[in-house]
């Protein structure tokens, strides 16, 4: 790059107003502390959030739980994470040792990349979610790249690749069949968690998750904009996609002794724990920027950037504590109830609603009677569902009639 | 600097595509595959055009390369192929004309152009205006291309309903079978 010419197209590097005015030395900084600060802030959290998981379902239970090392237990992740450290590394014989190494860094990385895309704070009432960092104008975010939300699931798709590389590469056939469990619910889940999100894209007409928080202000919020049902399929795929019960059947010990990471010990377990709460972590975050608003709130203090940072943190709370609530309450989905949930019901289901979403808007937008418009998607989805309930019916029966299918 | 991130990012394009040919493990070279699919995105990126580049990474390496994987690793990678045997004669002459013929294409139509190398990205910001990314393509596909992008998603159904139809004849004529030696 030749100094002093500014960039022909700035974004490359996103749409946050720091990087308009030319990159120099303060802006690289600038951006180095906000990665420097989520990576911090994440490493904490996680350490928390196991903390905070072992002690609610200790309660739930009627146990204690952790309560030696530190203040109510508070440091036993830690201590967790030193023992785990100076463990002994074990690498099977029969493994492929290159893959064996490279997988559990590609379950740790993505749940990173997907984190810098989360607005964690900012004023979005009148500010655009801008905020003053070092007198600079910049967004509470590490990065805000023009595909926004595209980033999270190529992200949550290249996750698979950790879970499903990881089992195979341990050379031993309870793993891998873990994988193959796994890398296939995840694959499956995908698709009603893209179509869920494409409610909110229709709404946001934005992909930037900067801009769909903006259009959430104040009260504005995406899970009554797009009326309740994405957000629960969100919330649905996104348990199946993080791999946690009711959907935990890569860890299904009774079946696969310990699930796809059965042969891994030491470091490279800890990375694999790690990034599993990472990835509830961020999916959380990443459920309250697209349905609950973000950093959106009634700002109650005087600090400008501090209110949002609270609302994001208070709405986080309530997602990971739910995550706990499911994991202490609902026992494990047999595999075939949880393929027919995804396939059956969750993909017809988010299809058919961004459907009469988009009716509805398309309606206001002619100045057709919206109320009918409505009515009428509804009346074509409900035949279309009747007949595919109709063709599954007699497809069951003809199954019953003739199992080994010998008469077709 | 887009000049240096293009090098970096052909180097990796290419490092990639020849782990895809050379590795021994069907494993290894799909991992190559998926090195050079994340190569080509930040080339996408790097000429402005960030909704393929989500989308490469979306389709190609979460979905294509992970059903390669998948077929992979259920038929299994154990059994080392003889290379020494063709499957089909004059396969391998056959190959490296259509490589040789491809390459020479790409070439040609490099040194034809009038767009040069190193300077494309003027060329896209010029297409893409003040519109983003999203609202350029659903333009094109919904107006001018609009018959071809149908045609397209029923090709795609077709073939799903077919390849459906096709595998459950070949599993009932298997089980045909099975039950005939059984009796």
């Amino acid at each position: 790059m030749i100094v002093g010419v500014p960039l022909p197209g700035p974004t490359v590097f996103g749409l946050d107003p720091l990087y308009t005015g030319g990159v120099g030395l303060a802006e690289v900084l600038i951006t180095l502390f906000k990665v420097g600060v989520a990576f911090a802030l994440l490493m904490v959290a996680v350490m928390l959030m196991i903390w905070f998981e072992r002690k609610v379902i200790s309660d739930m239970q009627n146990r204690i739980g952790p309560n030696l090392a530190g203040p109510f237990g508070i440091l036993q992740t830690l201590a967790d994470g030193i023992k785990l450290f100076f463990k002994e590394d074990l690498i099977p014989e029969k493994s492929d040792r290159l893959v064996f190494k490279l997988a559990p860094y590609l379950s740790l990385v993505p749940a990173f990349l997907v984190f810098a895309v989360v607005p964690v704070g900012g004023n979005f009432s009148g500010g655009n979610g801008r905020v003053s960092l070092f007198g600079h104008e910049t967004f509470l975010q590490v990065a805000d790249p023009p595909v926004g939300i595209l980033l999270v699931l190529a992200m949550s798709s290249v996750a698979v690749y950790g879970v499903m590389l990881a089992g195979w590469s341990s050379g031993s056939k309870y793993p891998l069949l873990a994988s193959v469990r796994a890398s296939a619910q995840m694959v499956s889940y995908e698709a009603a968690l893209g179509l869920s999100l494409a409610a909110v894209l229709l709404k946001s007409g934005s992909l930037s998750t900067n801009q769909i928080v903006s259009e959430q202000s104040v009260w504005n919020w995406n899970l009554w904009v797009t009326w309740v049902v994405p957000m629960v399929i969100f919330l649905i795929a996104a348990t199946a996609e993080l791999n946690r019960p009711p959907f935990d059947l890569v860890e299904a010990e009774q079946e696969l002794v310990g699930g796809f990471h059965t042969e891994y010990s030491s470091i490279r377990f800890a990375l694999f724990y790690l990034a599993e709460f990472m990835n509830m972590i961020t999916m959380s975050a990443i459920v309250v920027t697209l349905f609950l608003g973000g950093p959106n709130g009634p700002d109650f203090t005087s600090v400008g950037w501090l209110s949002g940072v609270l609302w994001f943190f208070v709405k986080l709370m309530l997602f990971l504590f739910f995550f706990v609530w499911l994991r202490a309450t609902l026992p494990r989905f047999r595999y075939d109830q949880l393929m027919d949930l995804g396939w059956k019901l969750l993909i017809p289901l988010s299809l058919g609603w961004l459907l009469v979403l988009a009716s509805y808007d398309v309606a206001g937008d002619r100045g057709w009677n919206r109320a009918a418009a409505v009515i009428v998607a509804l009346a074509i989805m409900a035949a279309l569902a009747s007949l595919l309930a109709l063709a599954l019916r007699a497809a069951r029966q003809r199954r019953e009639l003739d199992p080994q299918g010998e008469f077709v | 600097m887009e000049t240096a991130v293009f090098i970096v990012c052909a180097a990796i394009v290419l490092a990639g595509a020849l782990g895809v040919v050379l590795a021994r493990n069907p494993v290894h070279a799909a991992l190559s595959l998926v090195g050079t699919l994340f190569g080509m995105a930040v080339l996408f990126l790097n000429l402005e055009a960030h909704f393929l580049a989500a989308v490469q990474i979306i389709v190609y390496a979460g979905a294509i390369v992970v059903l390669f994987l998948f077929v992979i690793m259920l038929l299994g990678v154990d059994r080392l192929e003889d290379l020494s045997v063709e499957p089909i004669t004059g396969q391998r002459v056959l190959a490296a004309i259509v490589g040789l013929g491809t390459f020479g294409l790409a070439v040609a139509f490099l040194v034809n152009s009038d767009i040069g190398a190193f300077h494309t990205k003027e060329l896209t910001l010029e297409v893409s205006g003040q519109y983003s990314n999203l609202r350029q393509i659903a333009d094109a596909l919904f107006t001018d291309y609009v018959y071809a992008f149908e045609a397209t998603a029923a090709l795609l159904t077709i073939s799903v309903v077919g390849a459906v139809v096709m595998s459950r004849r070949m599993a009932r004529s298997d089980e045909a079978q099975e039950t005939a030696e059984d009796d």
